[in-house]
């Protein structure tokens, strides 16, 4: 039992850390209340009105084709980097600069990865604002994610596994795939899953690569312009700001938005915690 | 040489070529944000962009001046960064050293969700429900405020903060901690003059990893501040920052005009202000790795 000077301090802190996580859950809870009664099938699968009314159909499709087009470029790149990295490079100058440029990378504000898909994919190779653009540019921003969480999943591999299968006399590259990749997929799933929620729910780099507020037709090729749900709330809740018309639309769309963003993280942990009883070294 | 070495070499390769696409991208970066911005130079001349007023749609003279958008960056940082420390610090002494462990493995990765929540739904949310308490609670005409964006970004601070900072607290030696209590001093004098202190290079790095993300996001900002372009260093006034600016102008702003490359310039002075601030937030918590 400590003094009372030093219970009045514990509390103090124990206050503070939970307004916290009080208003963290105010924000989510309001969010979720305001946003059930919206839900619906229809919601879910018509397409929305010029007045801001209507369903999301369009914006969902929209988010899981830009989705699927980050991950098919971002993962492959992100994960032959961190293998290369962890497995391969040595220190040296050529490691240093890749080092510098990922915690670079991971620095630059969504807006500038936004000028940057603008200036290279939309206008210089002329991919037009597309979802081609905005993929391309969502996987440049969550590249170093991937990158990051999927070292320490192979770093996370015990070197005697690497020995054993060396000393059998195995290749350098038939150890990293036979011996270790298995182990780490998991962990740099993990990883992939957090980048990808990131991905899903930007704004400003789909504002200046893809975007298109009201489209009353799904993107047909990847040359297309697109809906996406980030997009859509953000238009809805600023051009229509005052209409109680809009508003269930509003908490709707938010609702959609954080549960597949939350639902993607909540899925990383997870995956993260089933795979750390498994793997007991 | 057999197949297996060409393929052993060749996998290699391949590999460190992936690698090396984050230089490339970089370098990109930096290549197509100058290329679009670089005319603007030749005319009207890099000296627009010094001077306080931002009216490129102006017809009697279009004013680029950045400053109005920087003080704007800056107050709405300075004030996020004020609040996000006492709940950021707090928070992660009481996780690493108060808590039980049940209740840290619980509140560790809520926190963490908490970075996860996309930046627009908490522009949403600041825009719906914030904004009007911060009209009523100030007596305020709007609630479009430099504060309101400051609230907003300083959540999203706050688990950078946590997460760095709790990692620096429990990274603190046994023996540190064993050897104040040794020598009579009870908990909290142990916490807050012995093991903050020691995590204390970690905690000023979480601090400025967190400011670098207020500084460079984009949607929470744009959709509260209330945009208006002018110097003011009060928290109640509407502000516009840099990345608000390039979010709302670029899109309706023709190709090739001044006014847009120079909203290029605006994201060059950003990419360039978090790239300092991280850099320095990544040294400092080097060093104190090291130690």
């Amino acid at each position: 039992m400590g003094t009372l000077k030093e219970r009045a301090a514990f509390i103090g802190l124990r206050i503070i850390t939970y307004v916290l996580v009080s208003i963290v859950g105010y924000i989510i809870l309001d969010i979720v209340v305001r946003g059930a009664g919206v839900i619906s099938w229809s919601f879910l699968t018509t397409y929305p009105n010029p007045d801001g009314t209507g369903g999301i159909f369009p914006a969902i499709v929209g988010t899981f084709y830009l989705v699927m087009g980050t991950i098919l470029v971002a993962l492959p790149l992100g994960m032959a980097s961190a293998v290369y990295l962890t497995e391969y490079a040595k220190q040296g100058l050529l490691t240093n600069q890749i080092r510098l440029a990922i915690v670079t990378l991971a620095g630059v504000p969504s807006i500038v990865f936004g000028l940057f898909g603008l200036g290279l994919f939309v206008l210089f190779l002329d991919f037009g604002t597309s979802v081609l653009a905005g993929s391309l540019t969502l996987a440049c921003m969550i590249l170093p994610t991937i990158i990051v969480s999927s070292e320490e999943a192979l770093r996370a591999v015990p070197q005697s596994l690497r020995e054993a299968s060396l000393a059998l006399g195995a290749t350098k590259w038939e150890t990293i795939r036979k011996s270790v990749l298995p182990y780490a997929i998991p962990g740099m799933m993990t990883g992939s899953i957090l980048g990808v929620g990131r991905a899903a729910g930007e704004t400003a780099p789909i504002l200046l690569t893809v975007a298109a507020f009201f489209l009353p037709q799904l993107p047909r090729s990847i040359f297309d312009q697109a809906m996406a749900l980030p997009y859509h709330l953000y238009v809805l809740a600023t051009q229509f700001p005052n209409a109680e018309a809009v508003r269930p639309t509003q908490y709707g769309t938010a609702l959609v938005l954080l549960l597949l963003v939350l639902g993607l993280n909540i899925g990383a942990i997870m995956v993260r915690m089933h795979f750390r009883k498994r793997n007991r070294w | 040489m057999s197949f297996r070495q060409i393929q052993e070499r060749s996998v290699k390769y391949v590999l460190a070529g992936a690698a090396s696409t984050s230089i490339v991208i970089v370098a990109l970066i930096f290549l197509f944000l100058f290329r679009e911005a670089l005319p603007f130079a030749k005319d009207p001349g890099l000296g627009a962009l010094v001077g306080s007023r931002w009216m490129p749609k102006s017809f009697q003279g279009a004013g680029y001046g950045l400053l109005p958008l920087i003080t704007g960056s800056a107050l709405v940082t300075v004030l996020a960064t004020l609040i996000a420390i006492p709940f950021g610090v707090c928070g992660a002494v009481y996780i690493a050293e108060v808590a039980g462990p049940r209740e840290r493995e619980i509140l560790k990765p809520f926190i963490e969700l908490v970075a996860a929540i996309p930046s627009v739904v908490l522009g949403f949310f600041g825009l719906i429900v914030l904004a009007p308490i911060i009209k009523s609670a100030f007596g305020l005409m709007s609630g479009m405020t430099a504060l309101t964006g400051a609230v907003l970004l300083a959540l999203m601070a706050v688990p950078t903060i946590i997460s760095i900072s709790e990692d620096a607290i429990r990274s603190v030696p046994r023996a540190y901690k064993e050897a104040s209590l040794a020598l009579g001093a009870n908990r909290i004098q142990t916490i807050f003059k012995v093991v903050v202190p020691a995590a204390m290079s970690g905690i000023i790095a979480s601090i400025m990893l967190g400011m670098g993300r207020v500084v460079g996001e984009t949607m929470a900002v744009i959709m509260v501040t209330g945009n208006a372009a002018k110097v003011t260093l009060s928290p109640f006034e509407p502000v516009r920052t840099m990345t608000a600016t390039i979010a709302a102008e670029m899109g309706e702003v023709p190709f090739g005009t001044a006014h847009y490359r120079a909203l290029f310039w605006i994201g060059i002075a950003l990419l360039i202000a978090t790239f300092f601030i991280n850099l320095v937030a990544l040294r400092v918590l080097k060093s104190y790795r090291r130690a």
